[in-house]
């Protein structure tokens, strides 16, 4: 039997990797590096507990949730589709700002740092997934579709006029493609799996606040994406494994709590930091981070 | 074909095209020459959209195309090369090619649903132009691995393949070996035949006067001499333009 522990690891694995590909296709396809992604997690989490927490069933919550973000993610795309590079970055940076900050004051809708506790447990035509093994099927089976929609569109030739835009946006341009349209759908779609990795983390954890969608949490969703390769699925899913399950060993040796959390966080930039200078492409990736 | 109106883009007081009116003829090659700052790639970019026009029109196949966006004055029928290379490093040569055929690709429902990554007809197409830049062995090589005379031929060809009916080339002789540069005058030579028409930026001038038909000189954003090769060669204004003499 598989224990308690390893089932919950093995959640947070399914649930990163769902953040840490939609991540991939926006930043390692197009180049798009968002610094607002934690902020869809956010609209995808809030948006499904408030939904359940007025008795609506599980599908329309996490559906909701995904939409929701998509439409959020839209809404982004539009004032940051001249913006490349840093410029870009800042202004993603600036929505996970505003998303953090209205979860936080907006008391009256998401009782700000009080947080939304009870969130229900998913039931799925009658089947209680409030059993963690049960969660963990579920969990598994959305981020298997994910991954398989997402590389069905990287593989797709719209998937390729996606990395042409990564590499040079003015010869995709110049070719007489519409890249506002293209960077538009995909960062909607990036936006809709956060969404739903959102709904799944707060359906499981059932408890969300704030403190949940910093720019900390975002941290090892990029670690993962860099060290996995940018422009690469299969490297994005093992550095996830790799990334979750890394820091655990931490505790076993009995340090506190106030430790173990920011030693995780260590952790990760140190990691980053030694590929980028050793293995700029990360292990399996395809381009360089410029 | 191509026609220049009083065209006018000034960069915080400097004139780079300053007044500027030509006309380009079809099926022929044109070359646009002048000293460095003259304002030749200015023009470029703003026939291609890239750069917006402070004053003056743009009249291309009796549209007007002044101020339009990249896509639209691509889709009108604009095909152009740049002078630095700008090819898709992480793809293949053939996806480069592919990537230039159509903007099919950006469908996305009919781009995810279908089951076929490229017709054959689009890799035919592709596969004829890597045969005639002589580069057969090359379809599934990055982009990035090639050598410099490889990636302007490799996006000399994706030009050629992007829909158009008029080919802006900036400098596509520029750092490329004596051998290569005989290739390129050739392909291009074998547009003209096909009745293609042509805008060349080139400092080359034994390339220039060898397969242009008519040459336009600018200067300091301004059209101070046009002709054939054989009028311009000696036109004092164009040596002293060149030469200061």
């Amino acid at each position: 039997m598989i224990s308690a522990y390893f089932i919950h690891l093995l959640i947070l694995i399914g649930i990163y990797a769902i953040l840490a590909i939609s991540l991939q296709l926006a930043m390692g396809f197009v180049g798009l590096f968002n610094l607002g992604h934690i902020s869809f997690y956010a609209i995808g989490a809030y948006t499904s507990a408030l939904l359940a927490l007025q008795g609506f069933s599980f599908w329309f919550c996490i559906l909701s949730a995904g939409i929701i973000a998509m439409l959020f993610g839209f809404l982004l795309s539009i004032p940051t589709h001249k913006l490349k590079g840093d410029y870009f970055a800042l202004a993603t940076l600036s929505f996970s700002f505003v998303i953090y900050a209205v979860v936080l004051n907006w008391t009256g809708l998401t009782r700000g740092p009080l947080g939304l506790p009870g969130i229900p447990k998913p039931i799925i035509f009658g089947f209680n997934f409030a059993n963690n093994f049960n969660f963990l099927i579920l969990t598994f089976a959305v981020a298997l579709v994910s991954y398989l929609i997402i590389k069905k569109i990287t593989t797709s030739p719209f998937g390729k006029v996606l990395q042409a835009i990564r590499d040079d946006e003015l010869a995709v341009k110049i070719l007489g493609k519409n890249t506002f349209k293209m960077k538009f759908y995909t960062f909607g779609i990036s936006a809709f799996f956060v969404g739903i990795a959102g709904s799944l983390y707060a359906h499981y954890i059932t408890f969300i606040d704030p403190s949940s969608f910093t720019l900390w949490q975002l941290i090892p969703v990029i670690t993962i994406v860099i060290i996995g390769g940018l422009g690469s699925l299969k490297g994005t899913v093992i550095a996830t494994i790799i990334l979750v399950l890394l820091p655990e060993p931490l505790r076993f040796i009995g340090f506190p709590s106030s430790i173990i959390g920011p030693a995780r966080q260590i952790i990760y930039a140190l990691l980053l930091l030694l590929i980028l200078l050793y293995k700029p492409r990360g292990f399996f990736g395809k381009v360089e981070l410029e | 074909m191509l026609k220049i109106q009083n065209l006018k883009k000034h960069f915080s007081g400097v004139k780079a095209v300053n007044n500027c009116s030509f006309e380009i003829k079809p099926q022929a090659i044109t070359a646009l020459i002048g000293p460095n700052g003259a304002g030749k790639s200015t023009v470029f970019n703003l026939v291609s959209g890239i750069l917006k026009a402070d004053a003056g029109k743009i009249i291309f196949n009796n549209k007007n195309i002044t101020n339009s966006s990249i896509e639209k004055i691509s889709n009108s029928g604009v095909s152009r090369l740049f002078q630095q290379s700008r090819l898709f490093n992480n793809l293949t040569v053939q996806d480069n090619f592919l990537l230039a055929l159509n903007n099919e690709d950006t469908k996305f429902w009919s781009s995810f649903i279908s089951l076929r990554e490229t017709s054959a007809d689009k890799k035919n197409k592709a596969a004829k132009i890597l045969k005639l830049i002589t580069m057969e062995n090359f379809a599934d090589t990055l982009a990035r691995d090639l050598s410099y005379g490889q990636k302007r031929l490799v996006e000399l060809g994706r030009a050629i393949l992007n829909p158009h009916k008029f080919l802006m080339l900036d400098e596509p002789v520029a750092g490329v070996t004596p051998k290569l540069r005989e290739k390129i005058a050739e392909i291009l030579l074998m547009l003209k035949n096909r009745k293609e028409t042509i805008l060349l930026i080139e400092h080359d001038m034994n390339f220039t006067f060898k397969i242009a038909d008519d040459i336009i000189v600018l200067e300091r954003g301004k059209v101070i001499a046009k002709g054939k090769p054989s009028e311009i060669k000696d036109n004092p204004k164009v040596l002293e333009a060149y030469l200061g003499e």
